[in-house]
Parts: C-alpha cells; structure tokens; sequence
C-alpha cells in the first residue's frame, strides 16, 4: 500500500502546484488579495506532499520492496545502505523526483524570506515557480511514475548501476540540482518583474543572493562531478566536454556572467534588459540541460539515467517554458531602459566585456554539444565533436576575462581612474613574470612547457590583483568595514580563479600517464617515481568481490604510497574498475587495473604522475564558497515591506566607497 | 548626446566585432574537429576515405581478439553484420570491452588496418551506442544479426 501512498502524494502535489500557480498570479493581475495570499500555503503544502513521495520511494528502497519497478531495476539485497539512499536519484524517474524535491526546497525558502518583499511581487514569483512545478509534477504523473508496480514481486533486485555506487556520486546529483534548479528563482524573480512592469532595479537586489547562492552549488556541484568522473571512471582526466558535462557547465558560464551583470543593474541600473535576458537564458539552459541528460539524444559516456521515451514531452516542456518567457521578454523589455551613463573606461565596460564572453563561450559550448544532435537530423553525417574543439577556443575566450580580471574591482563604476589602473597593471604584470614565472619554472622541475608557463604566469597575474584590492581595502578602510560579506565573496571567487588557473594549466602540462605491461615484482619508472607491482589477489565487498592489485610507490628509495587498485565484479555482472589514488595538494599518484594478460600473473596497468590536479577542484570550492559568503552581506537583507523602490537604494556601499576613494586620492 | 552616441557605437562595434570573431572561430573548429563515425562496410566502401581522422562503430567478432605477449598491443575485429575490418590498439581496453559487445574506435586507416588511438565501450550491460544503433539497423535487418545480449555473462 506504501507506494500507492507516494503516488497519491505526487498527484495531490501537482493539484497543489497548479494552484500555487494559478491563483497568486490570477490575484496579482487582478488586484485580489485574498488569492494572493494563497501562495505561500500551496507552496508548503505542495512541499509536504513533495517531501512525503520521496520519503516514500526512499524507503521502499531501504525495505528493498521489489514490487516496486524502480526499485527492483536500481537496487538489490546486497547493495549497502547507503547507496540504497543514493540509489533514490540513480535513474530516470527517481532522479526527476529529486529535481522536483529541490525545487520544492527553492520554493519554501522563498516562501519564507519573501515575507518583507510586496505581497503582489513574492506572489507572482511563487506561482511562477509552481508553474515550472506543474510542468515536472505533470511530466513525472504521466509518463515516468517512480512507484509503477513489478508484479508478481521479483525476490531480488537487479542492481544500482556500479559507476553509482561512489560517495561522489551520493553528493554530486543534489548539489547540481541545487544549482540548476536555484536558477528557477533568479528566472521567477525575472518573470514576476516582467509581469509586473516593476521594471526599476530593485527587484534585482532581492534576486542577486538567490543567484548567488545558485551558482555556488552549481560550481559545487560541478567540483563534485569532475572530482567522481576522476576518481571513478579511471581516465584520470577531469573534465572531457562530454556533452552531460557541457549541460552543467553551460548554465555555469551564464550564471557567471548573470551574477555580474545583476551587480550592474543593481548598483548603477544599467543592463536591466540584459541582466533579464540572462535570467532566462540561465534557467533554460538548467532545462535544456535536464532535457538533454534525461532525452537520451546524446551518446555520453555517462549518460546513465535516461530513457528516450520522454524526451518529447520535455522538449514541449523546454519550448513552452523557453518561448514562453521570451515571448514575454519581447513584449515587455524594450521599455525597460536607464541607468547612469558609464564611460568606456569604466567598471560596467569591464564587466560587458566579462559577461560577452562568457555568453560566447556558453554559446560556443552549447553549438559544439548540439551540433552532433543537429547534424543527425538534418542527415549531414553522424559526427561528435571532440576536446580539440572545446578546449583551445575556450582557452582563447576566456583569456580577456583573466586579462581584466586584477583591474575589476579596482575600476570605479562610471568612470574609472585610468592611473589606477596603470599601477596595479605594472604591479600585476611584475608579479606575473617573476612570481608567475618562477611558480611554472619550480613546479615542472625546470622544463616548463608553454601550457606550464601559462598556468603559473595567469594565476599569478589573477592572484596579484586579488591581493592589491584586499590591500587597498586593508589600508584605506577603517577595521570591521573592510570586507563586507559581498566584497570578500567577490575577492574569494577570484581567488579561485586564480587556484584553478593554477591546477588546469599545470596539471595538463605535467600529467604523465603510462599503460604498461607489469609482471609481479617489475617495476614501472614514471619520473622520480618508481611503481612496483605486487601481483593481484582477490578481495570480497559487500556486493561484489575483486581483483586487487598492490603498487608500491617509491621516490628515491623511499617508500611514498602503497596502492591498492581492483577490478571489481559487481553481483549484477558489470564489471567496474576503481582506481587508487594517493592524493596530495601538490601531486596525486593514481594506479588503475587494466586486464590481466596470460598465464605468468601480468597485468595491463595505467599508471599516472598528476601534480596539482587539486588544485582544480580546490580552485573551484573557492568559487562556490564566494557564492555562499555574499549571502551573508547585510545589504541582501531586505528591510522595507510595499515601500516604493527608491532608484538609489543600492548605492550606499558604491558611495561610501567612493567617499573613501576620495579620502585616498 | 553626442559622446555618449559615439561611446555607444564604440561598444556595438566591439561587440559585434568579438561576435564575428568568435563565430569564425567555432566555424573553423568545428570544421576541424568534427570526427564522423562510419561502419566497416562504410569504410570499404571508400566513405571514409576522405577523412584522416574517423570513427569506425562495430561488433568485436567472437574469438577475434589476440593480445601481445609482451606489451600491450591488441589486434580485434569488429564487425556491422555486413563486413569485418580488422583493428589494432595498443593501450588498455575499457572494462566493458569483450567479444559480442558494440564498441566506438577512434582513429585512422593504415594498410588496411584501422588503427586506434581511443576505444570506447559503454559502461553499462544494455548499452548500444544510439548512432551505432542505426548505423547497423540496415545490416541486421539484411541478416538476421542479432542485437548484442543485454546481459553480459561474467
């Protein structure tokens, strides 16, 4: 009965998800406070419904109840408990219910920190959020129900597939939902200001921790993905333009460019149109990306969850959601215009020039990742486009962003002072040659190829201006004033560029990986490093039993790590191999099995010498964590209820700033 | 308005300036790097021939694969039901790689040989690659192929 249970739940949830969306936005357009007010009520209870299917399928899952279809294809008795937690979001229509469990998370805390907003505006959010509700409540009551029955009852299940069962991956799905789905709120912000002709720029305030806090789950989220594919799929490569890659990381690149653009708007009211414009464009790009994981059209490598069957209704989906809201765009945004003139040198140059090119790499991404699609349908061959198209055009693109980045925050917004400038370019640019230069040179031993010089030069260059601005700050503003939470947020997510400029560059310079053919007792010499195999045994887990491998690392003479890589069996006859890693800030050692060849006990093994691999990951938490701290900028908070938006309200941090600037000059 | 107009058109200028620049550029790379995947009868049927670089989608023939004895150099056949090309890789094979099992080469011909420099197999039993499965859909409807097992036999 349990899961009958979850079905209704799911289905008394879509009725409520319809009525959170129809009646506040029917009370706002008609001026009718009493369906206004029944936002926020249909948003909890549609939360609670939500909340009471997914504990349901959680715990059909936790009791292995078979009966259930879902169930039965993703789990089985031995599987750990804890992977049958995960298990949850492991395929198609479970991992639809996480989505939706996520926007519901979204929805209840705009629910709750909307009270001090206007009524009619937090109306028009909330139900353009059950909107989108409603689309996926509809999609997953129609065509993928995650309670259908499998009966008679099978006594075991098949399995989770084993690419799944990695602690990665019981984080990297809710993490990245978070940030896909925190877009909803940034596009309902977007789509309320629309409806409601509110076109000044305060509702971009309300909006900009809400992206924020998006694009720092989203970079987690991606941190996550990179980190499992790494670890799990024993490529030892980090990233591979695999197109359920590109779907994450497109929505990234607009968000990065979305929440500098909203600073914009926010403190100058300049780019309203297009700070709109990337709004949606973020969160289509969120439900393009679902569409494309979830449709099946691409050939990934990991393309796991998907089922082809669907892909229809959600490209209707995408298409509604898409045309609809720029359809909206279009009739509403040519009268939104304004803001205060800015010169060409100036902060709103730097950052339409960041934000451009983050749109054209987005773009580039997005025309590389459905060109194969297209191309299929049109008949012009099957083709897919591979890293050499991906890599260097977005290394091209992204160069001027770095290039300016040091001179950003330095740049006042209006006009900046062009002497300031100069000096922190020189400063920058010395610390870059020599800092930079003498990094790349010591990290690759004195051999630096060009990508190495490049690595240690840009991120020097990045650091260099990151530290002048926290030093500017430090000496020019008075204790307890100096890093507002927005300001250190901003110095910590280009702290992370630099961190990750570091690891990229250098790691794919440095990298030397080797497959060998080693015999028990031979010895593999990779630079100072000496991989001596100890032959294989086998091992037994909870459902799967093992090749294991013993590598011993040596540096030397000296004993450095000892590797333990398998080949594992999983109990539904997939084989899987998991890779060994010693890691370290500086270097990861990474040995993976490959087969066993002949008789004399030798193995094919993959053997990798990684430095600063890290560091791309670590570059990457120091973005989200940027994201995260500006939420804590008392500026975010919103003080004043129904009071008339006041065009200067967000200047009083620019203009202390510039009072201060004065001071100094 | 005037320097404000000038400033304005300085902007679009750029703007479109960086656009085309940008287009030209992912035109360039997509011309580049596009890798077509073909299928054995393609490739004999000179299809490929104008490519260095390609994709050759297949079955791995049962008893087929022959590995070194003292390095990792592996010779396997592929087949679309229609006709064998013979394919040399030396490197680690993907987990899933075994006879019966359809798998995507990356690489080039040479004396009637194709040689690879990346093979993929997916990791997942019941995985077909869509593309692949198209490709053979003639060649299995001509024969009688049958699909690859859905279950792989440890």
């Amino acid at each position: 009965m349990i899961p009958e249970l979850g079905q209704m739940a799911l289905i008394l949830a879509l009725l409520l998800a319809a009525v959170q969306a129809v009646f506040p936005l029917l009370g706002a357009w008609r001026g009718s406070p009493a369906l206004i007010r029944m936002a926020r009520p249909a948003a909890a209870g549609q939360f609670v419904f939500v909340a009471l299917a997914y504990a349901v399928l959680t715990h059909a899952f936790l009791v292995n109840d078979f009966s259930v279809a879902y169930v039965a294809q993703n789990s089985n008795l031995t599987l750990p408990w804890y992977y049958r937690l995960s298990a949850v979001w492991g395929a198609h229509s479970g991992s639809l219910l996480l989505w939706v469990m996520i926007l519901n998370f979204w929805t209840l805390a705009v629910a709750i920190f909307s009270r001090r907003l206007p009524e009619v505006f937090a109306a028009r959010v909330l139900g353009v959020m059950g909107l989108v509700s409603v689309g996926f409540l509809a999609f997953m009551v129609i065509t993928s129900n995650p309670f259908l029955r499998l009966l008679p009852a099978p006594a075991n299940g098949m399995d989770l597939n084993p690419v799944l069962q990695d602690p990665g991956l019981v984080i990297h799905p809710p993490m990245l939902y978070m940030g896909y789905v925190g877009f909803s709120v940034a596009f309902a912000f977007a789509i309320a200001a629309l409806l409601g002709g509110a076109l000044d720029d305060i509702w971009v305030r309300w909006a900009r921790p809400w992206t924020n806090a998006a694009f720092g789950f989203l970079s987690a989220g991606i941190v996550m993905g990179s980190w499992w594919s790494y670890a799990e799929l024993g490529w030892g490569g980090w990233w591979f333009w695999d197109p359920v890659e590109n779907a994450s990381f497109m929505p990234w690149l607009v968000g990065a460019a979305l929440i500098h653009a909203q600073a914009v708007t926010e403190k100058r009211g300049g780019l309203r149109a297009w700070t709109l414009l990337l709004s949606i464009f973020a969160f289509s790009l969120s439900l393009l990306g679902t569409f494309l994981v979830r449709s099946g059209l691409l050939t990934s490598v990991h393309a796991f969850a998907s089922d082809p069957r669907q892909g229809a209704y959600l490209l209707i989906l995408l298409a509604i959601a898409i045309g609809g809201s720029l359809l909206l765009y279009a009739l509403r945004a040519p009268k939104v215009v304004g803001g205060k003139p800015f010169a060409l040198a100036s902060r709103e140059t730097l950052i339409v020039i960041g934000n451009l090119m983050f749109v054209v790499s987005g773009a580039m991404v997005l025309i590389g990742t459905l060109y194969p699609i297209i191309g299929d349908a049109l008949h012009l061959g099957r083709v897919s486009i591979g890293p050499p198209y991906f890599g260097p055009l977005f290394i091209v693109m992204m160069a001027p962003i770095v290039l300016l980045l040091p001179f950003g925050p330095f740049a006042r917004w209006g006009r900046a002072d062009l002497r300031e400038w100069k000096r922190v370019g020189i400063i920058s640019a010395l610390a870059a040659i020599f800092g930079g230069g003498l990094f790349a040179w010591a990290a690759s031993g004195g051999m630096p190829t060009w990508q190495a010089w490049l690595g240690g030069i840009s991120s020097a260059w990045v650091f260099a201006g990151v530290a002048q601005y926290a030093w500017m700050r430090w000496t020019t503003v008075r204790a307890g004033r100096r890093y507002p939470a927005e300001l250190a947020g901003m110095l910590l997510g280009h702290f992370g560029v630099g961190v990750f400029l570091a690891g990229a560059l250098l790691t794919n310079s440095l990298s030397v990986e080797r497959d060998v053919r080693l015999a028990p007792g031979q010895s593999a010499q990779i630079g100072s490093y000496s991989y001596q195999f100890d032959g294989v045994i086998d091992v037994r887990g909870p459902n799967w039993i093992a090749h294991q491998g013993t590598v011993v690392v040596s540096q030397d003479g000296h004993k450095v790590a000892v590797l333990h890589p398998q080949k594992r069996e999983y109990s539904g006859g997939i084989v899987q191999t998991k890779a060994a890693v010693s890691a370290g800030l500086f270097r990861d050692l990474y040995v993976a099995l490959g087969e066993g060849l002949g008789t004399h006990g030798a193995w094919a093994l993959r053997l990798y010498d990684k430095p600063f691999v890290r560091w791309v990951w670590l570059g990457g938490l120091f973005i989200a964590l940027g994201g995260f701290v500006t939420l804590l900028d008392r500026r975010f908070r919103v003080r004043v209820r129904n009071a008339a938006p006041d065009a200067d309200a967000g200047g009083e941090q620019t203009s202390t700033l510039r009072k201060l600037r004065e001071a100094d000059a | 308005m005037r320097p404000l107009r000038r400033r304005r058109i300085i902007l679009v200028a750029l703007i479109l300036g960086a656009v085309a620049l940008a287009t030209s550029a992912m035109v360039y790379g997509l011309s580049q790097n596009m890798n077509y995947l073909f299928t054995p009868s393609q490739v004999l049927a000179g299809r490929a021939s104008h490519y260095r670089s390609f994709r050759l989608g297949g079955m791995v023939v049962d008893g087929s694969i022959r590995h070194d004895q003292h390095s990792l150099l592996v010779d396997f056949t592929v087949t679309d039901g229609d006709h064998t090309m013979p394919v040399q890789y030396t490197g680690i094979l993907p987990d899933l790689f075994r006879a019966g099992q359809a798998v995507i080469a990356t690489g080039r011909m040479h004396d009637g040989v194709f040689v690879a420099s990346e093979v993929l197999a997916k990791h997942d039993a019941t995985y077909m690659p869509r593309e692949l499965k198209q490709a053979m859909a003639q060649a299995h409807a001509k024969h009688h192929v049958e699909l690859p097992a859905a279950e792989v036999t440890p």
